[in-house]
């Protein structure tokens, strides 16, 4: 079966860029808003992943002014999918090297591997640190969209 | 040869984590199968792998697994994953 494209699991509506937020615990509840509205997991999510950095550490900020926040598979997960909370001034989420956050990608996913794909793709979108500030920088959540959608058209995998 | 990537829950940064050691694998010519173990798991795990990549923080809560544990610092990065795997490999 074919995995969903990280355009489709990153809708527009998903991606609000300059936030504000005055932690990580609300930086970590602005994508899991984000998520509830556009009805791929429920409220319960999102004190899910805020759990997850209490019991493990911020090791979810995987690269520098970025977190992936996300938890385990649960009930309060819908379907796969993605967030995107640019963040107005960035956050201590306490990382010793990756600090401070200003881009929190949200992920929810129903299981282990039907996204691997689409977050291999984000993983390299991002893995360029121009792009990433570029991207970070932005200030249109369609204008972020386009780049995507754009990045995975010329892709080849 | 066995890699196995280890994260908290298994489901994101282990997956980016895995994807980026198959392509490093790939890049260093090496026979690799890439797993992904959570934290729970992980300990049983790294017992039939040849080397375990994970974050510094749980590398730390890790100890030592009997085999070399490879820290990522940024998990997009993909010139550090393969270099550090190259290291690791080579002694």
């Amino acid at each position: 079966m074919r995995e969903p494209s990280l355009s489709q699991l990153l809708p527009v509506d998903a991606i609000v860029t300059g936030i504000q937020v005055d932690s990580w615990r609300s930086a970590i509840r602005a994508a899991g808003e984000l998520l509830v509205a556009t009805g791929t997991t429920t409220n319960d999510y999102i004190g899910q992943m805020q759990s997850a950095v209490d019991e493990y550490g911020p090791y979810i900020v995987i690269a520098p002014g970025l977190a992936l926040a996300h938890a385990r598979p649960s009930p309060a997960v819908l379907r796969t999918g993605l967030s995107w909370a640019g963040l107005a001034e960035p956050v201590e989420f306490g990382h010793s090297t990756n600090d401070p956050v200003r881009l929190v990608v949200g992920l929810a996913a129903v299981d282990h591997d039907g996204h691997s794909s689409a977050l291999s793709r984000l993983a390299r979108l991002l893995a360029d640190p121009a792009r990433l500030d570029r991207l970070v920088r932005a200030t249109s959540a369609q204008e972020i969209h386009t780049t995507i959608t754009e990045y995975e058209s010329s892709a080849d995998e | 040869m066995k890699i196995l990537a280890v994260c908290g829950m298994g489901i994101g940064t282990s997956v980016l984590l895995k994807s980026n050691a198959e392509r490093a694998a790939r890049e260093l010519g090496l026979d690799a199968d890439v797993e992904v173990a959570d934290i729970g798991t992980a300990r049983g795990a790294a017992a039939t792998a040849d080397v375990v990549l994970t974050s510094g923080e749980l590398a730390a809560e890790l100890g030592d697994l009997g085999v070399p544990v490879v820290v990522i610092d940024n998990f997009v990065d993909g010139t550090e994953v393969r270099d550090k795997l190259a290291s690791a490999v080579n002694g």
